[in-house]
């Protein structure tokens, strides 16, 4: 063992910010002066820390470097590495960490599925099983019926992550019950939530979670067949999944009779190619099929009538590494965390306007404003906050009266904040609700497959009236059809995509009538966003 | 690799990567500074170090980590390594060639007397 270790975050923005090149060329500079048998180097998944580089750390120092050259490179070497003096002008502070953060309020932060994320390499099989991984696995395998497997998931009332929310456990059963020759268990790592890159940092980070969970639910539902479904973009997670699954089948955790208990289970990779629809359940059972990603007539749902037209398990990355550890300490545990409707934690991607853009996690029931100003520090620039989108593109638009409702996955029913996919997007006041409700109807017009006619056209519409609006040139009564529009495709749309249209674009409208009417009246954008068409704008008023 | 078939072959790949992971955590008992330094490292203080962390995993110290720091400014009586466990005052040690460090290893950590013999100065600087 060396006595230095520097751990270098690989994940995928990282790599774009050169954290490749900058391993390598800290190898050899470690080559260099003679290193090699005090200085550990080892990439590893993020370490929930945004800057304008890539995250070092040094250990046992525990002193975190923001890299953005080589050069910087080479003053860590020669300096802290050579000779023990931190370089200060890299140097996080602490109070950037959100490590630190997180440290220091334990009752605040729990780590269940990052918990190995940042610290193990994603690469070694060993250092998981050094993390109790695969203790479950064995632990399900040796001692606990199917059935048992079953209530347990149950009674820890673990919901989808992905964000419907459905009663993972309940889930699991409807498959378990059903009898069929074959049944499948489906990892939805498809992520097209634009701004959610939860799911992304787990595999990149800690990918055998997801694999070991996937094994205890083919047990528990008598699937013997996985698939992971991964977007095609997320080139890092394909990888660690891959070699995930390469390391597990060598140690026998995957394949023929798995650690000898007779039970056999096996896990491929499917790529997507970028379409949103296809993170809906149907959709995604389709283009594993290998036909084009359009969603299925529900009901049948795919517990019964799934992939291939068997029983099949579909849940989220994040669901399912949570699996591992309720199996390990029990329902119980996992019930002490988070609300009593909601157990447990939830991973956030902050994005916007915050100072600390990343994932945290943090327990059901963390309301928004802790969230953006406790975990995300705040405004950039200390800016005023005005409107936060929650829950993706497909969540709600909130002002600032709504920040102390805690998200769960009851406080759309009771506060109409959405949690769905975990993003918390958070907006200055120089944003424009108008030119951000366009922003998001032109997204689920270009993504929605065209299969019905509701959210076919009806998105087509609200792009064309908000881009009148944002034009200058909308009437009073636009907002009324707006809301038509979303009342109708919520009630007859075919799947998940136009049924949910209806959350971004009434909570924008409603939530901010105000800054809609204002826009109707004005002469310009009051925001200063939207560029009006003056001369038919007068056209129009004569 | 061979399969995994018993909770067994799983406990000894858990116990021979966990040492590697301790390295990582933070919040320990205590802490070894050895000073690198130019004067420290040309009083072979590398050594020095290696023979420190050797020490700890000899004996399965887990909770005492070992951290390089710069000169102290007392360059004399190089390679000098201070212990800091736990609510103790820190103790500088000087002339620390690797048997000392065992030595250190020994009786501070392991049995907490102070090797006198060895001492330069006792208590914050």
């Amino acid at each position: 063992m060396k006595p230095m270790l520097v751990l270098v975050s690989v994940d995928s923005n990282s790599v774009l910010l050169g954290a490749k090149h900058f391993v390598n060329y800290l190898k050899d500079l470690i080559g260099k002066y003679g290193l090699q048998d005090t200085v550990d180097v080892l990439e590893t998944g993020t370490m929930g820390v945004y800057t304008q580089g890539v995250v070092m750390a040094i250990f046992p120092d525990d002193v975190y470097y923001s890299v953005r050259s080589t050069e910087d490179v080479e003053k860590i070497v020669t300096e802290h590495l050579l000779k023990g003096r931190s370089v200060l002008s890299l140097e996080i502070p602490k109070d950037r960490l959100k490590l630190v953060v997180e440290k220091e309020k334990v009752s605040a932060e729990t780590r269940i599925v990052l918990r190995n994320v940042g610290s193990i390499d994603p690469r070694s099989i060993d250092e998981y099983i050094a993390r109790d991984g695969y203790f479950a696995l064995h632990k399900v395998l040796s001692e606990m019926r199917p059935q048992q497997v079953l209530e347990c998931v149950k009674a820890s009332g673990l919901r989808g992550r992905g964000g419907a929310g459905f009663p993972t456990g309940l889930k699991w059963e409807f498959t378990a019950k059903v009898q069929a020759d074959q049944k499948y268990v489906v990892c939805n790592a498809d992520e097209g939530e634009p701004g959610t890159f939860k799911d992304r940092l787990i595999m990149e980070g800690d990918p055998h979670s997801v694999i070991e969970a996937m094994t205890i639910c083919g047990y528990a539902v008598g699937a013997t067949k996985g698939y992971i479904y991964i977007r095609g973009e997320y080139y890092g997670s394909v990888d660690n999944i891959q070699k995930a699954i390469k390391d597990a089948y060598e140690y026998g955790f995957l394949g023929k009779d798995i650690m000898g208990s007779g039970f056999d289970f096996d896990l491929t990779v499917r790529l997507g190619a970028g379409a949103y629809i296809c993170g809906e359940e149907t959709a995604l059972l389709e283009s594993i099929e290998g036909k084009s990603g359009r969603p299925r007539l529900k009901p049948p749902y795919p517990p019964t009538n799934g992939l291939f037209g068997k029983p099949t398990v579909i849940n989220n990355v994040e669901t399912f590494a949570n699996i591992p550890q309720i199996i390990l300490n029990g329902p119980e545990w996992f019930k002490s965390f988070g609300t009593a409707g909601s157990p447990g934690t939830k991973v956030y991607s902050l994005v916007g306007n915050v100072v600390r853009r990343g994932i945290v996690e943090v327990p059901m029931g963390t309301t928004v404003r802790d969230l953006i100003y406790r975990f995300g520090g705040g405004l950039v620039g200390g800016k005023d906050l005005y409107m936060v989108q929650t829950g993706g593109t497909a969540g709600t638009f909130i002002g600032i009266d709504k920040l102390d409702a805690p998200l769960d996955y009851d406080s759309f029913k009771n506060y109409g904040v959405s949690i769905g996919s975990g993003v918390i997007l958070a907006m200055s006041d120089e944003v424009c609700p108008v030119d951000v409700a366009l922003n998001t109807m032109q997204f689920f017009a270009h993504e929605s497959c065209g299969k019905c006619t509701p959210c076919r056209e009806g998105t087509r519409l609200a792009v064309q009236i908000l881009e009148r609006m944002s034009k200058g040139q909308g009437k009073l009564e636009d907002l009324e059809t707006l809301k038509q529009i979303a009342y109708v495709t919520q009630e007859a749309s075919l799947c998940g995509l136009g049924q949910s249209i209806n959350v971004p674009l009434l909570s924008i409208v409603e939530n901010f009538r105000n800054d809609f009417i204002e826009h109707l009246k004005a002469s310009s954008c009051p925001h200063g966003v939207c560029e009006f068409i003056k001369i038919q704008k007068s056209k129009v008023k004569t | 690799m061979s399969k995994i078939k018993t909770l067994e072959d799983l406990m000894k790949i858990k116990e021979k990567a966990v040492k590697e992971l301790q390295l990582r955590d933070t919040g320990k008992r205590g802490k070894i500074t050895v000073a690198m330094g130019t004067c420290g490292i040309a009083a072979g203080a590398k050594d020095t170090l290696k023979a420190v962390v050797e020490a700890l995993s000899e004996n399965n110290i887990n909770d005492v980590s070992v951290v390089q720091s710069g000169c102290m400014g007392l360059c004399e009586v190089e390679p000098t390594v201070e212990v800091r466990l736990e609510g103790q005052e820190p103790v500088v040690y000087g002339h620390v060639t690797p048997e000392n460090a065992k030595r250190i290893v020994k009786l501070h950590i392991m049995s907490n007397q102070v090797v006198t013999d060895l001492l330069v100065r006792r208590g914050e600087i």
